[in-house]
C-alpha cells in the first residue's frame, strides 16, 4: 500500500510536469492549428539554456534565462517560420514543424553530446516524509509549480485581455480579427507561453530522481504527446486530463515492472503511447476533444 | 509530339545509365544506390498515404522493421544453434510474406488510421514506433534485441544474391551489383504500380478524401475504408523497402528502426514532391545519398568535418540540410509540392485558368 501510495504521488507528479507540456502544445493548436512536432526539442532548448547559464549566474537566474530563451525561441520561430505560410491549410504545418525539430534537435545533440547535465536545483537528492509515504522534494516541487503555473495560465485564459483575445481567435479567427483582434500577436505569445511551459518542464524532467539533461530528454518529452491526445489536442482541461492519465500510468507501469516483466524490459516507458491507442479506439477526438460531425 | 519523345528518350537513356552502372561504380556507390533505391520505393509509399491521402504518418520506420525481420524471421535458418527463431521457408516465398505481413499489421492499426485525420494521426502513429521499438529490443528470439540478427541472403531458383562472385563481361558480380538489379526491378514495379493507383479511381477517391472529407462521402466513397486500405498499401510498400534494406545491410538492428528513419521519410516526400511517385523517388535519393556524399568527400568540404573532431559530423550536415529544405519546400516551393497544400493564392490562379483539378476528379468519380 505504501508503495502504490509513492507511485501514485510520483505520477501525479509526472503527469503534472506533462500536462504542463501538452497545455503549452495545445495552445499552440487552438491559436494557430498547427500540431507543434518541434515542442520537444524547444523544451531541450529551454531545458539546455538554463544549465549552461547556470555556471555564471546561479540557479534561479539561469532557470529564468531558460524559460525566457525557450519564449523567445517559441516567438521566434512563429515569425519566422509559421507566419511566412500564407496557404489556407493549416495541417501542412505540422511537417514544417517536423523539418523545425529536426534542425534543433541535431543542433541541439551536437551541442549536449553524449554529456549529461545537471541542475544545480536546491532541493537535490532530498526526501519529504509524509506518514509511511517517502517521496524526493523534487517531486512535491514540481506537482507545486505545475500546478501554480496551469492555475496562472487558466486564470489569465479566462479573465485577461489576452486570455479573451486567445480564446476569440481560437473560436473563428475571421471574425477575431474583424473585431481588431491582431492575430499575430494572439499566435506569437502562444508560441513564447508554450516555450516558457516546456523550459520549466524540462527542470523537472531532469532532477532527481532521474539523472541529469541529456539528448534523450526530448524523446522523454514526446510522451506528452499522448498526453495531449489523450485529452483531446483542442482542450485545455484535456490537456490536464491527459497529462495526469500518462504520468500516473508511466509511474505505476514503471513501479510494478517486476510484477509486469512479461510485457517486456522497460514497459513503462511505452505505456503511455498503449493508453493512447486504447482511448483513440474508443473516442477518435480524445476524451475531450470537440468531436467533428458529418452526416452523410 | 516531339516533347513526348524527348521525354521517352529521357527514360530511355536514363535507364540504360542505371543498368550499366554496376559495371564501374565501386561497391561503396552501390550500396549506396541499393539503400536509396530501397528508401524510393518506402518513400513512395508514405507519399501515397501522406501526399495523396492526406494522412500523415511517423510509423513508417516501424513498418520498415516488420518487413525487414518479417523476411529474417521467414527465411532463417530453422536450426536452433543461434537461438533464434527460423522458419527456413524458400527466401523469395519469404520475402513475399513479410511484405503481407506488414500489411496485416497496418490492417491491425486501420480503425485508428481510417477514423484519425491528417496531423493528428501522425501523433497517434507515434505510439507505433515506440510499441515496436519495444517489441523489437525484447522479442530476443525473433529480432536478436539489441545487436540485431543476420539477414538471410535472397535467393532466386538457385540462383544466390549474396557475396560469391558471378563473372559478367569481366566484371564480377557480387551481392551488391545483384541486388542493384533487383532493386531497380522492384523499384519499377513499384512506381509503376503506385501510378496505376493513382491516375485510377482509388487515388481519385483518396484525393477527394484530402481535399474534402464530407463531399467525398457525399459522393459515395467510404472514407473510413479507404483511408484503411491506404494506409495497408502504404505499410506493404514500407514492408518491401524494409526487406531490399535488410538484404544491403546483411544485418538488421533494432537501433536503426527508430523515430529518425521515420522523419527521414516524411523529409523525403516533402523535399521530392507530396503526391507524386517521381517526387518521392527524388526525394529519397536527396536524403540517402546527401549523408554519403558528404561522408566521402568530408576532408575536401568547408564547414564539415570527420565525425569526433568536435566539428559538424557529416551525418549532423546532412540532417540540417534536409530539415531545412523541409522547411523550405513547404513555405517557398509549393510547385515541389504537387498538390497537398494548394496555398489560397495559387487556386485562385487556378480557377481562374482551368476548373481547380480537384473538383474535376470528382465529377469524374461521381
Amino acid at each position: 500500500m505504501t508503495a502504490f501510495l509513492e507511485y501514485l504521488v510520483h505520477g501525479l507528479s509526472l503527469g503534472a510536469v506533462y500536462a504542463l507540456i501538452a497545455l503549452g502544445f495545445v495552445i499552440i493548436f487552438k491559436s494557430t492549428e498547427v500540431v507543434n512536432f518541434a515542442h520537444a526539442s524547444l523544451l531541450l532548448a529551454g531545458g539546455y539554456i538554463a544549465v549552461r547559464a547556470q555556471e555564471s549566474v546561479g540557479f534561479w537566474a539561469a532557470l529564468l534565462a531558460g524559460v525566457a530563451g525557450a519564449a523567445t525561441l517559441g516567438a521566434l520561430l512563429e515569425w519566422a517560420v509559421i507566419r511566412r505560410y500564407r496557404g489556407a491549410d493549416h495541417s501542412v504545418l505540422a511537417i514544417v514543424t517536423i523539418g523545425i525539430d529536426i534542425v534543433l534537435l541535431t543542433e541541439l545533440a551536437r551541442r549536449i553530446g553524449p554529456d549529461i547535465l545537471t541542475y544545480d536545483d536546491p532541493w537535490g537528492d532530498a526526501l519529504v516524509t509524509v506518514g509511511s509515504v517517502t517521496v524526493p522534494q523534487t517531486r512535491v516541487a514540481a506537482f507545486v509549480t505545475a500546478a501554480l503555473l496551469i492555475g496562472l495560465f487558466l486564470a489569465a485564459f479566462r479573465w485577461t485581455s489576452w486570455g479573451v483575445a486567445m480564446r476569440a481567435a481560437a473560436e473563428n479567427r475571421e471574425t477575431a480579427a474583424l473585431m481588431g483582434i491582431r492575430l499575430g500577436r494572439v499566435s506569437s505569445s502562444a508560441w513564447a507561453v508554450a516555450g516558457a511551459l516546456a523550459a520549466v518542464a524540462a527542470l523537472f524532467l531532469s532532477v532527481f530522481p532521474t539523472s541529469g539533461l541529456d539528448r534523450a530528454t526530448g524523446e522523454v518529452a514526446l510522451a506528452a504527446f499522448p498526453a495531449a491526445i489523450i485529452g483531446g489536442l483542442d482542450s485545455t482541461t484535456g490537456a490536464l486530463v491527459g497529462g495526469l492519465t500518462v504520468g500516473v500510468t508511466e509511474a505505476l507501469t514503471t513501479g510494478y515492472a517486476a510484477e509486469l516483466d512479461f510485457l517486456g524490459n522497460g514497459f513503462g516507458h511505452i505505456a503511455p503511447y498503449v493508453v493512447m491507442v486504447l482511448v483513440l479506439l474508443a473516442r477518435p477526438a480524445g476524451l475531450f476533444g470537440t468531436r467533428e460531425l458529418s452526416r452523410v | 509530339m516531339s516533347e513526348r519523345l524527348t521525354s521517352r528518350l529521357g527514360w530511355l537513356l536514363g535507364g540504360v545509365v542505371l543498368l550499366a552502372m554496376p559495371f564501374y561504380l565501386e561497391r561503396f556507390w552501390l550500396q549506396a544506390g541499393v539503400f536509396a533505391m530501397a528508401a524510393a520505393i518506402g518513400a513512395i509509399g508514405l507519399n501515397l498515404l501522406t501526399g495523396s491521402a492526406g494522412q500523415l504518418s511517423l510509423a513508417h520506420a516501424f513498418f520498415l522493421a516488420v518487413g525487414a525481420y518479417g523476411y529474417c524471421v521467414f527465411a532463417g535458418d530453422s536450426g536452433s544453434a543461434t537461438g533464434l527463431t527460423g522458419w527456413g521457408l524458400p527466401p523469395v516465398l519469404a520475402a513475399v510474406l513479410a511484405v503481407a505481413l506488414a500489411g496485416a499489421v497496418g490492417g491491425l492499426f486501420s480503425p485508428i488510421a481510417g477514423r484519425v485525420r491528417g496531423p493528428y494521426l501522425g501523433i497517434a502513429t507515434l505510439a507505433l514506433i515506440f510499441i515496436g521499438q519495444h517489441v523489437l529490443l525484447n522479442a530476443h528470439d525473433l529480432t536478436g534485441g539489441f545487436n540485431g540478427r543476420a539477414v538471410p541472403p535472397l535467393s532466386v531458383f538457385g540462383f544466390a544474391f549474396d557475396d560469391s562472385a558471378t563473372v559478367v563481361a569481366g566484371v564480377p558480380f557480387r551481392s551488391m551489383e545483384k541486388l542493384w538489379y533487383l532493386g531497380l526491378a522492384l523499384l519499377a514495379a513499384g512506381a509503376l504500380f503506385a501510378r496505376g493507383v493513382l491516375r485510377g479511381r482509388p487515388g481519385r477517391a483518396i484525393n477527394a478524401i484530402r481535399d474534402h472529407q464530407t463531399a467525398a462521402g457525399v459522393i459515395g466513397i467510404p472514407v473510413a475504408r479507404t483511408r484503411g486500405a491506404i494506409f495497408v498499401l502504404s505499410s506493404m510498400y514500407a514492408g518491401l523497402a524494409g526487406v531490399l534494406l535488410a538484404l544491403a545491410f546483411q544485418h538488421a538492428v533494432p537501433g536503426y528502426f527508430g523515430i529518425v528513419l521515420s522523419l527521414e521519410y516524411l523529409a523525403m516526400i516533402v523535399i521530392g514532391g507530396l503526391g507524386t511517385v517521381s517526387g518521392a523517388v527524388i526525394g529519397a535519393a536527396f536524403v540517402t545519398l546527401i549523408p554519403q556524399v558528404l561522408t566521402k568527400y568530408s576532408e575536401s568540404l568547408p564547414l564539415v568535418s570527420a565525425p569526433g573532431t568536435g566539428g559538424v559530423a557529416p551525418g549532423e550536415a546532412s540532417r540540417y540540410l534536409y530539415g531545412a529544405a523541409v522547411v523550405a519546400a513547404v513555405l517557398f516551393l509549393p510547385g515541389g509540392l504537387a498538390r497537398l497544400p494548394v496555398p489560397r493564392w495559387a487556386r485562385k490562379g487556378a480557377r481562374d485558368k482551368a476548373p481547380a483539378p480537384t473538383s474535376r476528379n470528382m465529377e469524374v468519380s461521381t
